[in-house]
C-alpha cells in the first residue's frame, strides 16, 4: 500500500525533465498519470528514487494537427482521447480504444504517453497505434527523433525508449472518410485489462474490395504486433464475411501466446481470430 | 400492535452519517498518540523459521518495537469453538514461532509512530526460510504419503464425521437408476470491501483494555481475547463501529485482535492495524472448499429415494472459530425442500497449508443446496423428465409441517408449490422452455435453471450452536418517552437499527424517530452473540419483542396504580395505557416512563424506572424457502454467457422491512452469481494465491449484472412471535445452482451434464467446440 | 515538500512527504475519512474523489500532484446541512448497506450524471465499472442515480 520514499520533481520544460533524467539515471522515473508506475510503487514491486513529474510541462497536453496527422501530446490523458472531437472525427480508432481503457477513473489520470512508454502487452493503445501506422516522437539528452509503432514496442514493458528518454507525442495519421476502423476487446474479468484485443483499419474500392487493410492485435502475446497474414490474404480481395473469416485464422501463428490462470494459449488464439475477425468486419462495413 | 412501521418499506436510519461520508470505520477512529501496526507475513506456504533478523527494522526512525513469535509465547491460542468428537486443534499462534503453515501467516509485527514507517520497517525485516513441501490439494492431503501440515499428528485429518437418516442402503437397492456426480465447490475470497482492522488502546491507570474491531461478534471477541490475554472479561472492551460487510469473514476472533491488546499494553500506547487487500486475500478466512462425491438413488418418475454425499473439506493449515463445523452444515441441509427419507453423508476435514476456510454467506448450506439442486437437474437429465416435475414430485407438501427430515430437523413451517407457481408464472417459464427449443435450431444456446430451495435460518437452539444461540436486548424507555434499544446483535449493512426500531415503534405507540437502537459496543450493550447465520432480526428481533412485552407488563402494574384502577382494567395501544371502559381516562407513555423514574407514586413492591432485558432462546431454526429461476444465453463463438432473466421469489416469513428484504437477495444472488460464474481463490502446486488481489480475483461488478425481479410470499414462522424467518443469506444459497443449472441446461446439446465452478468463459467454451447431438 | 491545496472549499497546506498518497492526506491530514481506502490496485473505487471536477482515484495519486487543485469528497456535497440529490436518492433506493462503498460510489455518480446526465441503465453500469460492491448487487445503486438523474434534471 505504501509507495519507498523518493525525491520529487516537477520541471516545467521538456528539456528540464530530460536533464533531469539524464543526472539521475536508473533511478529516476517519469511520472505522467502514475496509473501504471503508482500501483507498482505502491506494492513496492518498482522504488524509483527519483521521481521527475511531467505535469507542469503544458506542452505535452495539446491535441494539434500537423499535416496530415493529429499530434496528441504524451501527458493527453484517455479521457481526453475519448471525447476529443477532434480525434472522435479524425481518427476514431483511437478514441473507441481510450474508451475501452480501465473505467472513468482511470480514465481522467492514464495518459497516453504513460501507457504506450510502459507497453503493457494487455493495453489498448498499442494495438490501435499499431493499426494506424502510428508514430512515436521521442527526445532525449541526444536530441529528438521519431519511431514507427512497429519499431517502437519491442518486448514484454520494453520499448524503443533509451534511459532518459522521454517520449514527447504521438502522430496518428488523420484517416480518410472512406476509411473504417473498429475495435473490440475481450476483458480479462478482474483487471478489465485484454485478454485480447484487435484493432482495424480497412479501406475498400467502390467494387468492394480491400485496398487497405492493418489489424493490430494487443493481449495475445508478449507486445502487440500486427496480424500480418490476416492483412495479406485480405488485400485485394471483396470483403465478405466469408473471405474475412477465413482469412482471420492463425491470427497468432508465429506469437508465442501467453498461457496464464485467465486464460490458456488454445482460448487466447482462438479469441484473437475471433477479435480479429469482428473487427475487421465492422471496419469493414465502417469503410464507404 | 399497531402496523404502522411493521412492513413498510422505511428508509433505513443509519444512512444519513453513511452517505455523507461521516461514519466511523475502525480506521476512521483518532487517539491521540495512535501508533500503527505492520506485519511480516510468510512467503512460503510450508516452511521451516531458522531465524528472524529484526535488528535493522528496529533502528529505522520512528519504530518503537518489533515483536516476534518469542515475545508472544505468553498469548493463548487463537481459538476454535468446534467441539466435535476426536478433532485434533492444532495450537494456532499469534505470530508464527519455528514453522509457517500458510502464505500469509504472520511472522513479526512492526510498530511505528506512522504507518509509512511501519511498512518500511516490515520490508527490513529478514525471515529465513528452510522450505519444506507445501500441502495443496485436499486429496493430496488426505493421502497416506502425505507430507504433515502439523507433524504432532499422525496424519492431516482433523476430523471425520458422519450423518446417517434412514437406510440409505436399502434405499439404493430400491432405486431404478443411481446417479453419480463429483461435485467441487471452490474456495472463495469473502472480500468484504472494508478490510479487517484492529486499534486496541491499554489505559494503565483504569486497566481497561478497549479494542475497535471490524468485527460481526464483539461479545465472543472480547471473551475470547481476555482468555488469550489472560484479562478479567470484564476490564475488556470490544467495540464493532461501523462493519463495512462481513459475509462471515468477520465473525472470527483473529490472531491480531489478541496481538494488538498485547502490545498496546506492552507499550501502553494505543496501536492500529488496518488489513491491506492483500493480507485480505492471504489470511482472512476463505469460504467453501468442499470436493465431494454425490450419488442419488432415484426412481423413473423423479422421486429421490435417498443420496449420499461423501466429502473432503480443505479446512486450511488451522482452525479458526467454526472451521471444523462449516461442513456439519452441508449435512444438515443435504435432503433440501423435498421428501428424501434416506441420507448419509460422509465429512472428512483434512488440514492444507493455505489459510483456513470458516463461514462465508451461507456457511455450508449454500454447499448443500448446490448439491441437492443439481441432483435434481440430473435426475431429470437422466430420465429426460422437466426438472421443474422432477422438483415438483419431490417437495414436501404443504400438508406435511413441520416436517422433519432425515437430517434430523424440524422445518418450521412451509409452503413451497407457493413460490414455484410464482416464479413460473412470472418468468413464463414454459414460453422460455418453446423459445429455448426454437433457438437451438438456429445454433443459439439458451438454458434455464431453476432452485427449489430452503434453507436454515435464525441460527439457532444453544444445545445445537458452539456458542450459544440465544440473542439479547435491552429496551429502556428513558424519562422522557424515548426509547433506547441495546441489541446484542452486531449489524454491519443488514440494516437492524431501522428494523429494531420498527417493531419497537409499532409495539410501543411511538414514533420511529423516537427509538434508538445502539449495538456492538460491550461497554454499553448486555451480553449477546452477534451477527450471522441470518439470526439478528429473526432472534435478535424477537429478543427486542420480548424486551417490549416485559415493559408493557410492568406499565400496565404502574398504569393501573397511577389510574386507580386494578391491573385488569387496564389496557395499552398506540403509545396510551387506558381504561378499557373509558378510554377517556388514560395516561401516556411518556408520562408513565416519567413517573417510573421520579418514582413518588408507586405501587407497593415496584421497582423504579422502565427497563426490560430478555434473553430470547429460540426452540428451533426457521427455514426459509423460495424458488429461483435463471434464463441464460451462451455464446459458443466465446462461451460467455448472458443473462436474459432472473426471477427470485422468496419466503422469509414475516417481513419486517421490505427494502432491507430485497437488498439482502439482491447482494446475495450477486455474491452467487460470482461463486457460479467468476470466482475461485487459485493456488499454484507450492501454495501462493495466485488470484490474491482484485487484479487476478474478479468480484462482480455493476456490468456483470442482471436486473433481479423480485417477488415473494410470505408464510411467517411459528418459532417466535413475529413469524420472521431470516433473509441474510437466501439469495447466496438459491442462485448459486439456479445459475449453473441454467447454464448446464444451455449445453445441454454438448452433451454437457455438469460443470464443475466458476463457470468462466474458457470453460465453456471449450465444451462447446464439440459438436452438437 | 509544502503543498497548498483546496479540499471542499477550504484551504490545505501542509509539509508532506512526496510519496504521500493523496488518500492518506485527505483521510489523515485533511481528517476527511469518508473517502475510504478498500484495495491498493486501483480496483475498487471506494477512494474515489473530485479532483478539478473529475473523479479520480485517490489513492493513486501523490499528494504532491494535486498541489494547487481543487477537491471533492463526499463530505464536500452536502449543502447547508442538506443531502446532495444523489446521496438523497442512495439513501432512498437502499443503494448502500454497510457503507464502505457508498462515498466512493456517489462521487462516481457524480461524475458521470455531469458527463451524462440521463444515463441509460447500460451507461450506468459502465460508468461504475471502477467501483466495486459486495453488498448491494448494484441494482439498487443503479435505481439510485437513475432516480438523482431525475431530481437533477
Ligand atoms: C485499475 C486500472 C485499470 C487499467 N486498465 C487498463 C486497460 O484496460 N487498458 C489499458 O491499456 N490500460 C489500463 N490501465 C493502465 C492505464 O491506462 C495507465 O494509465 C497507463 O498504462 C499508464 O499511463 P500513465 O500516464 O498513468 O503512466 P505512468 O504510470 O505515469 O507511467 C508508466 C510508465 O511509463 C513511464 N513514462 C510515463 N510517461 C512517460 C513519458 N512521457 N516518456 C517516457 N516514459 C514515460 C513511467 O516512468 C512509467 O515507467 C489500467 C490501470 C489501472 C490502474
Ligand atoms: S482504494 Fe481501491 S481504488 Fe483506491
Ligand atoms: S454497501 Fe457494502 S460494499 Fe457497497
Amino acid at each position: 500500500m505504501i509507495p519507498e520514499a523518493f525525491e520529487y520533481f516537477a520541471p516545467s520544460s521538456i528539456q528540464e525533465a530530460i536533464s533531469l533524467a539524464r543526472r539521475y539515471g536508473g533511478d529516476a522515473k517519469f511520472l505522467s498519470g502514475g496509473h501504471s508506475l503508482l500501483p507498482m510503487m505502491k506494492l513496492r514491486l518498482a522504488a524509483p528514487k527519483y521521481i521527475i513529474d511531467l505535469a507542469g510541462i503544458g506542452e505535452l497536453t495539446q491535441i494539434s494537427e500537423e499535416g496530415d496527422s493529429l499530434k496528441i501530446g504524451a501527458l493527453v490523458t484517455h479521457k481526453a482521447i475519448e471525447t476529443s472531437d477532434e480525434i472522435q472525427s479524425r481518427c476514431r480508432l483511437l478514441a473507441e480504444a481510450a474508451f475501452e481503457i480501465g473505467d472513468p477513473q482511470v480514465r481522467s489520470c492514464g495518459t497516453i504517453g504513460g501507457s504506450v512508454a510502459h507497453a503493457d502487452p494487455a493495453a489498448d493503445y498499442p494495438a490501435a497505434l499499431l493499426a494506424l501506422d502510428a508514430e512515436v516522437r521521442i527526445e532525449g539528452p541526444s536530441g529528438g527523433r521519431s519511431v514507427r509503432a512497429s519499431d517502437f514496442f519491442v518486448d514484454l514493458f520494453t520499448t524503443a525508449l533509451q534511459q532518459g528518454e522521454l517520449l514527447v507525442a504521438i502522430h496518428v495519421p488523420v484517416l480518410a472518410h472512406n476509411v473504417g476502423t473498429a475495435y473490440k476487446k475481450l476483458r480479462q474479468q478482474a483487471s478489465g485489462f485484454a485478454l485480447v484485443s484487435a484493432a482495424a483499419v480497412v479501406a475498400k474500392d467502390e467494387g468492394g474490395k480491400c485496398t487497405h487493410i492493418a489489424v493490430g492485435i494487443s493481449g495475445v502475446g508478449p507486445k502487440a504486433f500486427r496480424a500480418s497474414k490476416v492483412e495479406e490474404s485480405l488485400l485485394g480481395k471483396t470483403l465478405t464475411e466469408k473471405n474475412i473469416t477465413n482469412a482471420s485464422h492463425h491470427v497468432t501463428a508465429s506469437v508465442d501466446v501467453q498461457n496464464d490462470i485467465h486464460a490458456s494459449a488454445e482460448y487466447r488464439s482462438a479469441m484473437a481470430d475471433l477479435f480479429a475477425k469482428n473487427a475487421i468486419w465492422v471496419a469493414a462495413n465502417r469503410a464507404e | 400492535m399497531a402496523q404502522k412501521y411493521l412492513g413498510q418499506a422505511i428508509k433505513r436510519t443509519e444512512d444519513p452519517k453513511l452517505v455523507s461520508g461521516l461514519g466511523h470505520f475502525v480506521d476512521d477512529i483518532k487517539l491521540p498518540d495512535l501508533h500503527n501496526v505492520c506485519f511480516v507475513r510468510s512467503i512460503h506456504a510450508h516452511a521451516r523459521i531458522r531465524g528472524v533478523d529484526t535488528s535493522l527494522a528496529a533502528a529505522l526512525p520512528g519504530v518503537v518495537k518489533v515483536f516476534t513469535g518469542e515475545d508472544c509465547r505468553g498469548i493463548g491460542s487463537i481459538p476454535c469453538a468446534s467441539s466435535l468428537q476426536g478433532l485434533k486443534v492444532p495450537h494456532h499462534p499469534v505470530l508464527a514461532r519455528n514453522k509457517v503453515r500458510y502464505v500469509g501467516e504472520p511472522i513479526v509485527a512492526v510498530v511505528a509512530d506512522s504507518l509509512y514507517r511501519a511498512r518500511d520497517a516490515a520490508e527490513a525485516v529478514s525471515v529465513d526460510y528452510e522450505p519444506l513441501p507445501a500441502v495443496v490439494d485436499p486429496e493430496q492431503a488426505a493421502a497416506p504419503n502425505s507430507t504433515f501440515v502439523h507433524e504432532e499428528f499422525s496424519d492431516n485429518v482433523a476430523y471425520v464425521w458422519s450423518l446417517v437418516g434412514g437406510d440409505v442402503d436399502q434405499a439404493f437397492k430400491d432405486a431404478d437408476r443411481v446417479i453419480k456426480q463429483r461435485m467441487i465447490h471452490q474456495r472463495l475470497v469473502p472480500a468484504a470491501m472494508e478490510p479487517r482492522g484492529v486499534i486496541a488502546r491499554f489505559l494503565p491507570g483504569e486497566k481497561e483494555l478497549t479494542l475497535w474491531s471490524s468485527t460481526q461478534i464483539p461479545h465472543l471477541m472480547r471473551t475470547q481475547v481476555a482468555i488469550m490475554l489472560g484479562l478479567f472479561e470484564n476490564r475488556v472492551r470490544v467495540i464493532a463501529p461501523e462493519v463495512g460487510g462481513g459475509f462471515g469473514s468477520k465473525l472470527n476472533v483473529y490472531g491480531e485482535e489478541a496481538l494488538l491488546g498485547f502490545i498496546s499494553m506492552q507499550l501502553q500506547k494505543p496501536v492500529k492495524w488496518i488489513e491491506t487487500r492483500r493480507e485480505n486475500f492471504t489470511a482472512t478466512i476463505q469460504g467453501r472448499g468442499q470436493v465431494g462425491d454425490v450419488e442419488i438413488a432415484v426412481k423413473s418418475d423423479g422421486r429421490v429415494l435417498g443420496i449420499r454425499y461423501t466429502v473432503l473439506a480443505d479446512l486450511g493449515a488451522y482452525l479458526q472459530l467454526l472451521t471444523p463445523a462449516i461442513p456439519t452444515l452441508t449435512g444438515l441441509m443435504l435432503t433440501g425442500a423435498y421428501r428424501i427419507p434416506n441420507v448419509r453423508m460422509d465429512v472428512t476435514g483434512v488440514f492444507t497449508n493455505k489459510v483456513a476456510t470458516d463461514a462465508y454467506r451461507g456457511a455450508g448450506r449454500p454447499e448443500a443446496t448446490y448439491i441437492i439442486e443439481r441432483a435434481m437437474d440430473l435426475a431429470a437429465l437422466e430420465f429426460d423428465l422437466d426438472p421443474v416435475d422432477v422438483r415438483r414430485v419431490n417437495l414436501v407438501s404443504k400438508r406435511e409441517f413441520p416436517y422433519a427430515t432425515a437430517t434430523g430437523l424440524s422445518y418450521d413451517s412451509g409452503n413451497y408449490e407457493a413460490p414455484l407457481k410464482k416464479a413460473l408464472k412470472i418468468s413464463q417459464y414454459p414460453r422460455w422452455r418453446r423459445h429455448q427449443v426454437k433457438e437451438r435450431k438456429k445454433g443459439r444456446y439458451v438454458g434455464v435453471g431453476v432452485s427449489t430451495y430452503v434453507e436454515i435460518c435464525a441460527l439457532g437452539p444453544s444445545p445445537a450452536m458452539p456458542a450459544g444461540g440465544w440473542e439479547s436486548a435491552t429496551v429502556r424507555i428513558e424519562p422522557t418517552g424515548k426509547i433506547t434499544i441495546l441489541t446484542g446483535v452486531s449489524p454491519h449493512g443488514q440494516g437492524q437499527e431501522t428494523s429494531f426500531a420498527q417493531i419497537a415503534a409499532d409495539m410501543l405507540g411511538v414514533a420511529l424517530e423516537d427509538v434508538l437502537v445502539l449495538h456492538g459496543d460491550t461497554g454499553v450493550v448486555q451480553y449477546g452473540i452477534g451477527t450471522f447465520g441470518s439470526r439478528a432480526t429473526a432472534v435478535g428481533g424477537t429478543a427486542v419483542y420480548g424486551a417490549i412485552q416485559k415493559i408493557l407488563k410492568k406499565g400496565m402494574l404502574l398504569a393501573a396504580h397511577l389510574l386507580g384502577v386494578s391491573r385488569r382494567e387496564v389496557q395499552f395501544r398506540d403509545g396510551k395505557f387506558f381504561l378499557k371502559n373509558d378510554p377517556t381516562k388514560s395516561i401516556s407513555l411518556q408520562d408513565l416512563a416519567l413517573a417510573s423514574y421520579t418514582a413518588r407514586k408507586l405501587p407497593p413492591d415496584f421497582e423504579p424506572g422502565l427497563a426490560a432485558i430478555y434473553f430470547y432462546e429460540p426452540t428451533n431454526f426457521t427455514f426459509p424457502f423460495g424458488t429461483h429461476v435463471c434464463v441464460v444465453e451462451v455464446a459458443r463463438e466465446t462461451g460467455t454467457i448472458k443473462i436474459l432473466q432472473y426471477v427470485a421469489v422468496d419466503d422469509c416469513g414475516t417481513i419486517v422491512n421490505p427494502l432491507l428484504v430485497e437488498g439482502q437477495i439482491h447482494g446475495g444472488v450477486v455474491q452467487a452469481l460470482g461463486q457460479a460464474f467468476m470466482e475461485e481463490a487459485v493456488y499454484d502446486e507450492i501454495g501462493q494465491l495466485i488470484t490474491g488481489e482484485f487484479t487476478d480475483y474478479a468480484i462482480p461488478r455493476a456490468g456483470d449484472v442482471p436486473w433481479m425481479q423480485l417477488d415473494r410470499t410470505e408464510t411467517p414462522s411459528p418459532v417466535n412471535p413475529l413469524g420472521i424467518k431470516g433473509v441474510g443469506e437466501a439469495g447466496t444459497i438459491g442462485a448459486t445452482p439456479a445459475l449453473v443449472n441454467a447454464v448446464v441446461d444451455a449445453l445441454r446439446p454438448f452433451g454437457v451434464r455438469h460443470v464443475d465452478m466458476p463457470l468462466r468463459p474458457e470453460k465453456i467454451w471449450k465444451l462447446m467446440q464439440k459438436e452438437t447431438s | 515538500m509544502e503543498i497548498t491545496l483546496t479540499i471542499n472549499d477550504r484551504t490545505f497546506k501542509a509539509d508532506v512527504e512526496p510519496r504521500l498518497l493523496l488518500v492518506h492526506f485527505i483521510r489523515e491530514n485533511a481528517c476527511l475519512t469518508g473517502t475510504h481506502i478498500g484495495c491498493e490496485t486501483t480496483t475498487c473505487g471506494a477512494c474515489t474523489i473530485l479532483l478539478d471536477g473529475k473523479a479520480v482515484k485517490s489513492c493513486t495519486l501523490l499528494a504532491v500532484q494535486a498541489r494547487g487543485k481543487r477537491l471533492t469528497t463526499v463530505e464536500g456535497l452536502m449543502k447547508n446541512g442538506r443531502l446532495h440529490p444523489i446521496q438523497e436518492a442512495f439513501w432512498e433506493e437502499h443503494g448502500l448497506q454497510c457503507g464502505y462503498c457508498t462515498p466512493g460510489m456517489i462521487m462516481a455518480a457524480y461524475h458521470l450524471l455531469q458527463e451524462n446526465p440521463n444515463p441509460s441503465d447500460e451507461q450506468i453500469r459502465r460508468g461504475l465499472e471502477g467501483n466495486l460492491c459486495r453488498c448491494t448487487g448494484y441494482q439498487n445503486i443503479v435505481k439510485a442515480i437513475q432516480s438523482a438523474a431525475a431530481k437533477l434534471a
